[in-house]
């Protein structure tokens, strides 16, 4: 998993909104039929690099889904780039995006509801390989082969979904994914949905893969210590915003945004003695609405270190240490840890 | 496939022999009186007896197959066919495609009483047979649209639609190869229904005279000319063996839309 520095994927203040209308009906008779504007990503600014995997984390509702479906532009965004190839995918046309489609695939949460159920194994991993004129020999033959690769028995091809388990499928989710020759995999909760044992070969599948395919993932999880397992750099979101952005060792071992300090302290750690001693940071209060997020800073409503200052300006993503991007107001390089902060 | 749906299938096949074969299989000519044998019992010239008229009901149930059947599978496949495609247009494309077909057009179908806007336009076509299926298809295809309009509001927001986008299929195979199949089942049951409900609208209509012009037999005529208290009470046998071969048209085509829902969804096909 080396790291050359090249992007593959430039993503500059992408938004999603969604337009949600007043209620009840008494609202909209009287009138006050204001429209709501619910930004499940507000201005998101991201560098994939080739061959990396970008680990997204975030609690739920934040954004992170959305942000994941709106670079595939299974959900359409509101504003911003997508540049891939120097191209923006997010101003393509439908027929020039289908066109791109086979570079860029996704993994889905769900294994139960993310396969047709209504076509056999052999149909869902070959469709695409029609759909691009992709296969070389007989489409049975590459339908074989990747079922293969990703560790199921070439027997099962003229099997349903439902005869087999949550792991298999994720197994024919993958195989799908990969029967484009993608270069980029949005990996949208690949692992949430599966048990503990199965989670630990799914992911050591999609590494197994990732080296042999060089493929690079957007690995979007809740589960902190899976996103530790596989990511090079982890993006915490919070709110439809990125707060904090570093190289994975470096944002375990040192968090620095208040809202990922308080993220990483609630991984438990697999020692007794640690963890009876363990700090951990309880936030007050819930995640506000996206729709009318706090003014100024998103997190200031739960920040421990909150100041005047934070409920009115909105704070940007800056370079506090070498790689390592955070979006706080009360830290800078010279004084990086909030702790101190004044 | 379950052994009901075997039974349908039989059921189903012997009824369109019959019709394609009634002239071979009926003893008396259908529409010919003889008022000397009214309300005859059943015997070996008359199998299942006479009318009030003196006519042969064996006979005209023969033919009556004929106009039923034909009334009953030719409206529900038009109207099934109409209402999926325009329900399915209207949930899969949403916004203001939607909000004609369904806030619209479906709401202009369903406000008129169904029978009524059916009796309007005979009355504006003319009487005939293929009016009167008309008239039922223009009635009868709303009913399917909207329930394949929820249906493909709720298959579409599935993972699988989504999977097949991200892949790069076009619009019309996401909505014919991944939402329509799994859409379709709540359709065929309804259809299932809907045949009886064609016999049955076809029966009321001729009754008032808006249908198949008397003395063409068909079973809903059958039963209408039964129903004075006269006749129900002389022969019994002239209002039971057209009920009769409703109840068993209705039976047959509610197996086979079950056993037909079945072998759609994998998951209840017996391997």
């Amino acid at each position: 998993m080396e790291n050359n520095g090249e992007n593959l994927i430039s993503i500059q203040d992408l938004k999603v909104h969604y337009q949600v209308r007043a209620k009840s009906l008494i609202d909209r008779i009287s009138g006050n039929d204001e429209r709501k504007v619910v930004k499940a990503v507000d201005g998101v600014s991201l560098e994939i690099k080739k061959g990396e995997t970008l680990g997204l984390v975030g609690e739920s509702g934040c954004g992170k889904s959305t942000l994941g479906k709106a670079i595939l532009r299974l959900t359409e965004p509101t504003d911003g780039k997508v540049i891939y190839n120097n191209k923006d995918l997010a101003n393509l046309s439908n027929s020039q995006m289908r066109d791109q489609r086979k570079h860029l695939q996704m993994i889905f949460q769900d294994p139960y509801a993310s396969l047709n159920p209504r076509m056999t194994v052999g149909q869902i991993i070959g469709e695409p390989i029609k759909t691009f004129g992709l296969s070389s020999g007989t489409v049975e033959e590459k339908v074989q082969e990747l079922m293969e690769t990703v560790g199921l028995s070439r027997r099962f091809i003229k099997r349903y979904p439902h005869e087999f388990s949550g792991g298999q499928r994720q197994r024919i989710g993958i195989a799908r994914a990969l029967a484009v020759n993608p270069e980029f995999i949005v990996a949208d909760e690949p692992i949430s949905a599966l048990d503990v044992s199965i989670q630990a070969q799914i992911m050591n599948l999609m590494e197994r893969l990732q080296n042999e395919k060089n493929l690079t993932y957007l690995f979007i999880s809740h589960d902190l210590r899976a996103v530790r397992h596989v990511s090079d750099r982890v993006a915490v979101m919070y709110l439809g915003k990125i707060v904090e952005l570093a190289d994975s060792k470096e944002i375990y071992k040192e968090p620095l945004h208040p809202y990922s300090k308080a993220l990483i302290s609630a991984v438990p750690v697999p020692d007794p003695e640690i963890e009876a001693t363990r700090e951990r940071i309880i936030l007050k209060g819930d995640v506000p609405s996206p729709i009318n997020p706090p003014r100024g800073c998103r997190f200031h409503t739960r920040c421990p270190y909150v100041e005047p200052k934070c409920k009115m300006e909105e704070p940007k993503l800056v370079e506090i240490k070498p790689r390592h991007f955070v979006a706080c107001s009360r830290i800078s390089p010279e004084q990086p840890y909030i702790e101190n902060a004044k | 496939m379950n052994r009901l749906t075997y039974i349908g299938i039989f059921i189903a096949a012997v009824l369109i022999l019959v019709a394609v074969f009634a002239p071979f299989i009926a003893t008396h000519d259908p529409v010919v009186q003889n008022l000397l044998t009214r309300y005859a019992p059943q015997s070996a010239e008359h199998w299942f007896g006479t009318d009030a008229l003196g006519r042969d009901v064996f006979s005209r149930l023969v033919y009556g197959a004929r106009i039923s059947l034909q009334v009953g599978i030719v409206v529900t496949v038009v109207s099934v066919i109409i209402g999926t495609i325009i329900g399915a247009i209207a949930g899969f494309y949403g916004g203001w495609v939607d909000k004609i077909l369904s806030g619209y057009l479906f709401n202009v179908f369903m406000a008129f009483p169904g029978l009524l806007l059916a009796i309007a336009l005979v009355a504006f076509l003319g009487a005939g047979l293929g009016k009167l299926m008309l008239a039922l298809c223009i009635i009868g295809w709303v009913g399917y649209a909207r329930v394949m309009r929820g249906q493909v509001l709720k298959v579409r927001e599935f993972d699988f639609v989504q999977a097949a986008r991200a892949l790069g299929a076009s619009n019309l195979r996401i909505l014919f190869i991944h939402i329509l199949p799994n859409a379709i089942q709540p359709l065929i049951v309804q259809a299932s229904l809907g045949m009886a409900g064609a016999v049955l609208s076809e029966a009321s209509l001729s009754f008032l005279g808006l249908g198949i012009p008397p003395p063409a037999p068909s079973w809903g005529t059958m039963l209408e000319e039964s129903r004075g208290f006269d006749t129900l009470a002389a022969a019994p046998h002239v209002f039971f063996f057209p009920a009769l071969a409703i109840a068993l048209t209705v039976l047959a085509f509610n197996f086979i839309g079950d056993g037909l829902r079945e072998y759609l969804d994998p998951k209840q096909r017996k391997r």
